[in-house]
């Protein structure tokens, strides 16, 4: 019972690492290996938040919208200066992003504590909720919450706001959307401001799990996108379900060996996932030979 | 350009670069032992085993398409299969210190019994990035994973390996990894002479990978690889299996990564996870990027250069050496994805023709032709 | 093998539920120029795809005594069938020569292509004297005018020793002259080999079609030589004599289909 609590916690940060990562990779092809540096940006947003309002109470949920639009705007500017240029060379993107995350990484190596800052919890996250005799942390509660709250946000917006159905007509067909007067171009920004916001609030989330480090980035961006890559491109559904897999399984291979052993395992899950069903993992192209 | 020229010259360029390698080789193994200090000597043979790392990154990503972001695994396969037996012949008929340290009755774990054995050793050196990066690599091309989805993938494997290897402490040596060898196949290291030695087999070696990538380079299989990278699915029509193809490109830039990590063993003295993990793969795409991925000279030069930015820049100016790592990753790529060895063409480029008024993200040049630069 | 025949039985390609493909039967057989016409999304396309392993499809296509579906794309390359592309697919990095040496290369051992090519394959030779590319045997594949490209297609046919040639669409674009080159070198060709040829250029066809099949909305409408399919009036009625107005509807279907 213990490990699938945990797991399912575990599986909601990182859906909602991998939520922007998602919205990103999958709308525009582009992957971008900043985004752990952006959910940095947000646990540290949270700290900063902290400094100026001390009552952690009130501090964490000022931190969220603050978190989504601090990491956003970075996202912004990186679609704004570097990204655009780049659409046609997926591959190169991903090691341009690469660049990005080490200097922002050493930024904030620099700017905080090398050790890291603490964030102090909400005094009504101390508690637990006792679910079949166990004792559940309401952090991970929250967690959970906080990620079906994002989710449901997330796909009402692509669903029922013109700006979503935007989105969803560039991904389908860039040429066409624009023929049919949408602006890509302002898609493309305002995709990347969310999905690098959303990391910003995922980081939130992580700052009241683990430490708030200049290193906390890089532990979420490779089971990030594994999620992405085992629950298929832009499927917002297949996102939730791989998250929740990865998250559960990562639980119990650490409840029966150790946790970096787990990580090798969940590394051959993925593998092994992959020659079992690849077609939502990558989209085989019948007709164009590109 | 004519046509006649350019046949002209697609026949002569192999063997000019082919005198490069000459040049190379004697700068390599005849004038640096003479005019370096031992100290930089070292440093050199340090650089040369990134070197070999990286020219088969070279041959993997700048011909193969494939982004192999995690090259550490295949460069931990070889360093971690030499710095067991070189801990072994250091220890003698003991354990290993760092292994009773905790209990002093500790036994030699089982995986450690084989390595005592020399030809075992370079045979694992060999044979492991071989059959670990030819399973992998059936698997994932087999099923046609690529681009990003492969990159990832790659560097997850050198993440998990990396984490692994820390957690071990007992049976690897943890995070403070294998050291202070004595020996190397029953050569004192400390000798000056023997230590010239271990750095000549480097130079050796990165000589000989780089013949073998212009062999590659310049036979039918080198044109198939290129073919596969720019349009697989068209080699399909032809009658060829592109997964093949590129498991051959990706097991032999795994052999490579292999042997420039089991030379770093005996030239730097030590092997820690932090030298096999997603940064140090990272660092070895860096320098590829930087010399020019496609390029035959230009990923081993490329990577001495960060080698030799990492092991001076990194230990005296250790705050702003990950600002020019990350900025190198984005003029480069963003600016010149060819790398420093595509300037020459671009430069001529420039010159035959005016410039445009928005200078287009560098066209891919034609580097069949290209490498023999 | 010279002799042996493409049998297509009851071809069938279903995508998500839309029928592109719907029972399509016909053979062609070495020494005639076989053509497959139709309006557009009429499912010549997917035809070959499903023959050369693109697309699924249920039915048969037999080579001979070889069954083509249900192999991989490459293995049926390899039993000798070919094709080209709607839009020419060379390497454009590539010289002419590089392009049809890889193509030649199905035939080589492993290890010989670990070697370094030595002067130009006889059958590389043949295929750029027939395609009349001789002289652009160093020039990028890329900077080939599009005529050219589609010569280039062939030729790799040609020194892949392919026994089946289909070719989809390959003079759309083509000047007058470069049409007729074009037929009379699939004549040529056709003397030894199956030659299917999707095309709706009617011109081109009248002149050097031996055989024809028409297909409609995935059916087969009309099969037989072209003054018996031109005095079809099924033929007539959906495809020559109305061919404005399919001409428009297959405009909405391509729209359609690319956006
Ligand atoms: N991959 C695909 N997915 C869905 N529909 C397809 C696909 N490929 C082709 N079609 C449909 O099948 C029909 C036949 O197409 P095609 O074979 O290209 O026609 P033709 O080559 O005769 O012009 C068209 O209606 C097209 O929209
Ligand atoms: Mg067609």
């Amino acid at each position: 019972m213990a490990p699938l609590l945990n797991g399912s916690a575990q599986g909601a940060l990182l859906l909602l690492a991998a939520l922007g990562l998602s919205l990103t990779f999958g709308q525009m092809g582009v992957i971008n290996m900043a985004h752990g540096e952006f959910l940095m940006i947000g646990a540290f947003s949270a700290y900063l938040v902290q400094q100026v309002i001390s009552a952690s109470d009130l501090s964490i949920p000022v931190a969220l919208p603050v978190a989504f639009v601090v990491a956003g705007l970075f996202g912004l500017v990186l679609e704004v200066t570097i990204i655009r240029w780049m659409y046609r060379r997926p591959l190169d993107t991903l090691l341009v992003t690469v660049g990005v995350g080490l200097i922002l990484q050493q930024a904030a190596l620099q700017i905080f504590p090398s050790q890291g800052v603490p964030v102090e919890k909400p005094s009504w996250l101390d508690g637990q909720l006792t679910v079949l005799g166990y004792g559940w942390p309401l952090r991970q509660v929250f967690t959970i919450l906080l990620a079906s709250v994002c989710v449901a946000v997330l796909s009402a917006w692509l669903k029922y706001t013109s700006f979503g159905r935007r989105i969803r007509a560039t991904v389908h067909n860039r040429d066409l959307a624009e023929t049919a007067g949408i602006s890509t171009r302002t898609v493309d920004r305002l995709t990347f401001f969310v999905g690098s916001g959303l990391a910003g609030v995922a980081g939130v989330a992580a700052s009241l799990i683990g430490g708030t480090n200049s290193q906390m980035g890089a532990q979420y961006i490779i089971p990030a996108f594994l999620v992405v890559a085992a629950g298929g491109i832009g499927q917002l559904k297949g996102t939730i379900i791989a998250a929740w897999a990865v998250g559960v399984a990562l639980a119990f291979f650490a409840y029966w060996t150790t946790g970096s052993l787990a990580q090798v395992l969940a590394f051959i899950l993925v593998i092994v996932f992959l020659q079992l069903r690849p077609q939502g993992l990558f989209t085989v192209r019948t007709r164009s030979l590109v | 350009m004519t046509k006649n020229q350019e046949s002209g010259m697609t026949k002569m360029k192999p063997w000019i670069s082919l005198g490069g390698i000459g040049v190379l080789a004697v700068l390599l193994l005849a004038v640096a032992p003479l005019v370096l200090s031992d100290h930089w000597l070292n440093n050199l043979g340090k650089y040369s085993c990134w070197a070999i790392a990286a020219v088969g990154i070279g041959l993997a990503w700048g011909r193969g398409g494939m982004l192999v972001m995690g090259q550490g695994v295949f460069f931990a396969l070889g360093a971690y299969s030499m710095a067991m037996h070189l801990t072994l012949e250091t220890a003698g008929d003991r354990v290993p210190g760092f292994m009773v340290l905790y209990d002093p009755l500790a036994p030699l774990p089982m995986f450690w019994e084989p390595f005592r054995s020399t030809g075992f050793t370079l045979l694992a050196i060999v044979l492991l990035p071989v059959v670990v990066a030819g399973a992998l690599g059936y698997a994932l091309f087999k099923r046609r994973v690529k681009g990003a989805y492969f990159a990832i993938l790659t560097q997850a494997l050198a993440v998990a390996l990396a984490t692994l290897i820390s957690s071990t402490i007992r049976e690897t040596g943890g995070d403070t990894g294998l050291s202070d060898f004595k020996y190397f196949f029953g050569f004192v290291l400390n000798d000056p002479a023997n230590r010239l030695m271990v750095y000549l087999i480097a130079a050796g070696l990165l000589i000989v990978c780089l013949l073998a990538v212009w062999q590659f380079y310049r036979s039918r299989f080198g044109e198939l690889l290129v073919a596969t990278r720019d349009a697989e699915e068209r080699v399909r029509f032809l009658g060829y299996d592109p997964a093949n193809v590129k498991l051959v490109a990706f097991v032999v830039s795994a052999l490579m990564a292999s042997i420039g990590g089991a030379m770093f063993v005996p030239i730097v003295g030590i092997i820690t996870p932090a030298e096999i993990g997603a940064a140090a793969s990272i660092l070895m795409i860096a320098g590829v990027a930087l010399g020019g991925r496609a390029s035959l000279f230009g990923p081993a030069l490329g990577a001495m250069a960060v080698g030799w930015g990492q092991s001076s820049l990194g230990s005296t100016w250790p705050d702003g050496w990950p600002y020019v790592l990350g900025l190198l990753f984005i003029v480069v790529i963003l600016f010149l994805p060819y790398g420093l060895s595509s300037l020459p063409a671009r430069f001529a480029a420039l010159r035959r023709r005016p410039p445009k008024e928005q200078p287009a993200p560098a066209p891919a040049p034609a580097e069949l032709e290209e490498v023999h630069s | 093998m010279t002799g042996a025949s493409l049998v297509v039985t009851d071809l069938r390609v279903e995508f998500s539920g839309f029928v592109a493909v719907g029972g399509v039967s016909f053979d062609a057989h070495p020494g005639e120029v076989r053509f497959l016409i139709g309006p557009n999304g009429a499912g010549k396309t997917t035809c070959i795809d499903a023959i050369t392993g693109l697309t699924k499809a249920t039915g048969s296509a037999r080579h001979g005594d070889q069954e083509l579906l249900g192999r991989p794309v490459h293995k049926i390359v390899r039993l000798g069938v070919g094709r080209t592309f709607q839009t020419a697919s060379v390497f454009d990095e590539l010289t002419v020569l590089q392009n049809l040496d890889i193509a030649a290369g199905r035939h080589r051992s492993s290890f010989s292509l670990l070697r370094a090519r030595r002067g130009v394959d006889p059958s590389i030779e043949h295929a750029l004297e027939e395609t009349g590319l001789t002289g652009e045997l160093t020039t990028p594949a890329g900077i080939l005018s599009h005529g050219q490209k589609q010569w280039l297609e062939i030729a790799m046919l040609l020194v892949q020793d392919a026994k089946v040639l289909l070719l989809d669409e390959p003079v759309a674009g083509m000047s007058q002259d470069e049409r007729t080159a074009t037929g009379e070198l699939l004549q040529r060709i056709a003397a030894k080999r199956i030659v299917l040829v999707v095309e709706h250029d009617m011109d081109f066809m009248r002149r050097f079609a031996t055989r024809v099949t028409v297909l409609h909305q995935g059916q087969v409408l009309s099969q037989g030589t072209v003054a018996e399919v031109q005095a079809d009036p099924k033929v007539q009625e959906v495809y020559l004599g109305t061919a404005g107005a399919a001409t428009t509807a297959a405009m909405a279907v391509v729209l359609e289909k690319e956006g």
